[in-house]
C-alpha cells in the first residue's frame, strides 16, 4: 500500500511501481478448468423461452445468446455442456444471467467465425467480435453513425499495479501493428493514437499509430484525464465519448482483434495481472471465465477466509464475495489482499480538512458532496457539486482522513440520480 | 454451500494513504509542544496546571456529550485534546480552575458538540471559548495584572498594550531575537515565536495544516502593520513587532487553520488568511481591543461558507451509467 509521503502539500501521486524483474515477461497458464461461467447482461431477469438451457452441448467459440432478438451475446471459451443457467445480480445492480459450463476433454472449435469471416469487416466484426478479452469499446467504435476522429489505444492501463496492457504493447507489437491496420480499414477514423508509458515509446512507434506517452502516475491514467491530455478536451456532460468523435480500446482488444482475423478463430483467453498480498505482481494468461480459484491455484496463492479479493486494481476494483466467481472478457486484474490490510471505513462525519478536494482531478468539492450524499440528496449532489463530473479515481477516499468510504458513496449516488432521472423521464 | 471460505466486500479503492483524524492530531500536538514546554519553564508549575487541566476537562466534556448525545465515544481522536491544548496556550498561567473548568465547557460543548462534534463546528472552538473569556471576564485576559507576580528579566509589559496606550516608542526595547526567544509576557503557548514557526512549518509540510491559509494571513498582517507603520512610524508599531507578539503566530498555524471552520479552495483560502490578517491589524492598531486575532479569525470563520463557494469549475463530464 502506498502511503502518505513525510512532506505531503500537494495532490498525492501515486507512481506505478516499475518492475524490472525477469518474472515480469514471463506469462503462467492456468489450465483448462473443469468448469466457466460467463455473465451475459439479461435485464429481464428471464427465465424461460432462452435459446440455450442445462444441458446444450456448446463448442469453443460458440456465440451464446438468450434470445434470438437480444444484441448482447458471449463467446463461449470452451467446449462442454451447459450445467446450469441462474441469476446473478452485479455492481450497482446490474442483473446477469450466468451461464456455467461443464467443460469436456477435447476441445472443438466453432467454425462458424472461420467460414464466415475471411476478412475484417464492420459487420462480421460486429457480428462476432463483440466480447473480445480486454474489450471495453470496441462495439460502440464500430457501433457508430458518422466515423470517429479519434481512435485512443490503451497501452498504459488504468489502475495502479497493473501491467497488462503494457504488457501487451511490450510482447505482442507485431500483432497489434496488424489490428490497428484493420481497425482503421473497417472504422475509417481520423486518427489512431497510443498511449504508452516512456519505456515503451519507440516501441510503440513501429505499430504505426500516433504514439502519445503518458506518465504512468495515477490518475494520469484514467480514461478522462488521457483524452484531456492528449487531445485537450473533455466531453460535455450529456454526450458518450463516441457521440464527440473519440473511441477508447485497449491494447489487448485490438490485439485480439486482429488474431481473430489471421488465425481463424475468436480470442478466448485472457491476460491478466494477479496482484499478490505482497503487491508483488505476476501475470497469467485464462480462459475467459475461468473463476478466481483457478488462477490463484496456477499462481500458489493462498486466501483465507476474511481476506479481500478484488477483480482490478486496487483504486477501481470490484470486491468479490467469493472465489468462485469468473474473470470476465474485460477483467485486467485480479488483487488478493492480506486481512490484515482491508481498509476499513468509518461512520465518523467529514471534518473538513480538505484533502480530498486537493486530490480530486475532476475539481469536485468532494468536501460538500459527501455532506449532500451523506443525506440522500442525490439530485442536489448532481445539480449542485457536481457529482456527475466524477471522473470514478477513488482518490478521494483513499486519502480521506476521516476514512469515509467517499468513492461508496458517490457511485451509489449516481445510481440513485439516474433512477430519479428515468423514473421522471417516464412520468413526463 | 460446502465452501465457507467468503471474502470482505468493500468499495473500491482498497488502498488508504494512512492518514487519521488521530494521527493529525497528535501530529498538531507535538508540533505546538515546543512552545508548550517554553512556557511550562517559564510559568512553572501554574502553567502545567492550566494546561493538564484543560486538556483533561475538553476531553471529559466531549466524553460526557457523547453520552448524552448517544454517540460512540470520540476522545480516543485527539480532536477534543487539541482544543483544550489550543485553548491553555491561549491563556495566562495564572487563570483560575474555574475559568478553564468553564473555558473547556464552551469550548467543547457549545463551540462543537452541539452543533454534532468534529467537523460541523461552524466556529474555532478554543476561539469561541476565549471569546466569551474575553467579554465576561476582562481583567483575567490582561496579560498585564494577570501575570503581575511574575518577575524575568526582559521586559514584563505586555507589549501589544504598550503600544495600544504609548505608541511605537514604548516598545522599542523589545527585540526581534527576544521575541522570537519568547521574552514577552503573553498566553502560555504564544511567547515562544520561533517554537510557534517550527511546529507550524512542521505542520505545513505535513500536510496537516493547510499552508495557503498561514502564510496569507501572515503575508497580510505584514503588509497591513506595514502601511500602518508607514503612515505613522511614531503610533503604528513596525510589521515584524505585530508578526511576533499577541496571537498572531499561533493564529496563523494553529488557529485560523482549525479545519470546519476554514476553506479548502485555494482562492478561498487565500481571501480567508488575508482578510483575517488585515481584521488583526485593523482591531489592533485602530479597533477597541489589545490583540485582534481572536475576533478576526473568527469574523473570517463566520464568512467562510460564503467564501467557500468561490471554486473552479468542475471537469466537464459525467460518464454514462446504465
Ligand atoms: S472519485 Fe470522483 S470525486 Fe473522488 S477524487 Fe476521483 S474524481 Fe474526484
Ligand atoms: S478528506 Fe474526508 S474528512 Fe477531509 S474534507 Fe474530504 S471528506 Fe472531509
Amino acid at each position: 500500500m502506498i502511503k502518505r509521503p513525510f512532506f505531503s502539500l500537494g495532490k498525492p501521486k501515486l507512481k506505478y511501481p516499475v518492475n524490472d524483474t525477469e518474472e515480469q515477461d514471463v506469462i503462467r497458464v492456468t489450465p483448462i478448468p473443469g468448469r466457466v461461467t460467463f455473465f451475459l447482461e439479461d435485464p429481464y431477469e428471464r427465465n424461460e423461452g432462452l435459446l440455450i438451457k442445462p444441458g446444450d452441448k456448446i463448442k469453443t467459440g460458440q456465440k451464446l445468446k438468450l434470445t434470438e432478438d437480444d444484441k448482447d451475446y458471449v463467446i463461449s471459451s470452451v467446449t462442454g455442456t451447459i450445467a446450469g443457467i441462474s441469476q446473478y445480480k452485479g455492481y450497482l445492480g446490474k442483473t446477469y444471467a450466468a451461464i456455467s459450463i461443464d467443460t469436456a476433454d477435447e476441445e472443438q472449435w466453432d467454425d462458424k467465425f472461420k467460414e464466415g469471416c475471411q476478412k475484417p469487416t464492420l459487420e462480421n466484426s460486429l457480428e462476432f467480435l463483440g466480447c473480445l478479452p480486454g474489450d471495453t469499446g470496441f462495439i460502440p467504435i464500430l457501433d457508430t453513425h458518422s466515423p470517429l476522429n479519434t481512435i485512443i489505444i490503451n497501452g498504459v492501463d488504468k489502475d495502479i499495479l497493473v501491467s497488462t496492457n503494457r504488457l501487451i504493447v511490450q510482447t505482442e507489437t507485431d500483432n497489434l501493428k496488424t489490428g490497428i491496420e484493420y481497425l482503421r480499414e473497417i472504422t475509417g477514423a481520423g486518427e489512431i493514437m497510443i498511449t504508452v508509458p516512456p519505456e515503451l515509446a519507440s516501441q510503440a512507434g513501429e505499430t504505426g499509430a500516433d504514439v502519445k506517452v503518458i506518465e504512468p502516475i495515477y490518475p494520469n491514467t484514467l480514461p478522462e484525464i488521457i483524452m484531456k491530455s492528449i487531445l485537450g478536451k473533455t466531453p460535455p456532460a450529456d454526450k458518450t465519448w463516441e457521440e464527440a468523435g473519440v473511441g477508447l480500446i485497449n491494447a489487448e482488444a485490438v490485439v485480439a482483434f486482429s488474431n481473430a482475423f489471421t488465425k481463424g478463430q475468436i480470442p478466448v483467453s485472457k491476460l491478466l495481472t494477479v496482484i499478490n498480498k505482497d503487491h508483488t505482481t505476476v501475470h497469467v494468461r485464462a480462459r475467459v471465465g475461468t473463476h478466481v480459484k483457478e488462477i490463484l491455484a496456477t499462481l500458489d496463492i493462498e486466501t483465507h477466509h476474511g481476506d479481500q479479493l478484488v477483480l482490478g486494481g486496487p483504486m477501481t476494483g470490484h470486491a468479490l464475495y467469493s472465489e468462485d466467481l469468473p474473470i470476465l472478457s474485460d477483467t485486467d486484474a485480479i488483487m488478493a489482499n492480506d486481512k490484515d490490510n482491508v481498509v476499513f471505513p468509518s461512520d465518523c462525519h467529514c471534518i473538513n480538512c480538505g484533502e480530498c478536494v486537493r486530490a480530486c482531478p475532476a475539481r469536485i468539492p468532494v468536501n460538500m458532496l459527501i455532506r449532500v450524499l451523506e443525506n440522500d440528496l442525490y439530485e442536489e449532489a448532481a445539480r449542485e457539486y457536481d457529482l456527475l463530473s466524477c471522473i470514478e479515481c477513488g482518490l478521494c477516499s483513499y486519502v480521506c482522513t476521516a476514512r469515509i468510504p467517499i468513492f461508496h458513496y458517490i457511485m451509489l449516488g449516481k445510481y440513485e440520480f439516474a433512477r430519479i432521472e428515468t423514473a421522471e423521464e417516464s412520468n413526463a | 454451500m460446502p465452501d465457507q471460505k467468503l471474502f470482505i466486500g468493500s468499495h473500491a479503492p482498497y488502498w488508504h494513504n494512512g492518514s487519521s483524524i488521530s494521527a493529525k492530531s497528535y501530529h498538531t500536538m507535538l508540533a505546538a509542544l515546543p512552545a508548550v514546554v517554553l512556557g511550562i519553564w517559564q510559568y512553572g508549575a501554574p502553567a502545567l496546571g492550566v494546561l493538564a487541566l484543560s486538556v483533561s476537562c475538553a476531553m471529559i466534556w466531549e466524553l460526557i456529550m457523547n453520552i448524552a448525545m448517544k454517540r460512540p465515544a470520540s476522545i480516543g481522536d485527539g480532536n477534543a485534546a487539541v482544543i483544550g491544548l489550543l485553548f491553555a496556550m491561549l491563556l495566562p498561567a495564572t487563570t483560575p480552575w474555574w475559568a478553564v473548568v468553564a473555558g473547556t465547557f464552551v469550548a467543547v460543548v457549545i463551540g462543537k458538540q452541539i452543533f454534532g462534534g468534529i467537523g460541523c463546528n461552524p466556529l474555532n472552538p478554543a476561539l469561541v471559548a476565549i471569546a466569551i473569556l474575553m467579554l465576561s471576564w476582562k481583567s483575567m485576559l490582561d496579560f498585564n495584572s494577570a501575570l503581575v507576580n511574575y518577575e524575568f528579566s526582559f521586559n514584563m509589559v505586555y507589549p501589544l498594550a504598550a503600544i495600544k496606550g504609548f505608541g511605537a516608542s514604548a516598545v522599542s526595547d523589545y527585540s526581534t531575537a527576544g521575541l522570537l526567544m519568547g521574552q514577552q509576557p503573553g498566553g502560555i503557548g504564544t511567547t515562544f515565536g520561533l517554537g510557534l514557526i517550527i511546529g507550524g512549518l512542521y505542520l505545513m509540510l505535513r500536510g496537516h495544516i493547510r499552508w495557503e491559509i498561514s502564510l496569507s494571513f501572515l503575508a497580510s498582517v505584514f503588509v497591513t502593520a506595514l502601511l500602518f507603520n508607514l503612515s505613522d512610524p511614531d503610533k503604528y508599531a513596525n510589521p515584524v513587532f505585530h508578526l511576533l507578539t499577541g496571537y498572531t503566530l499561533i493564529g496563523a498555524f494553529f488557529l485560523a487553520t482549525e479545519d470546519s471552520s476554514s476553506p479548502v479552495n485555494f482562492v478561498p483560502m487565500l481571501l480567508y488568511g488575508a482578510l483575517a490578517g488585515i481584521l488583526t491589524v485593523l482591531i489592533r492598531n485602530i479597533g477597541a481591543f489589545v490583540d485582534g486575532v481572536v475576533f478576526a479569525i473568527l469574523m473570517m470563520n463566520v464568512a467562510n461558507p460564503l467564501l467557500d463557494k468561490i471554486r473552479p469549475k468542475a471537469m466537464g463530464k459525467g460518464i454514462k451509467h446504465a
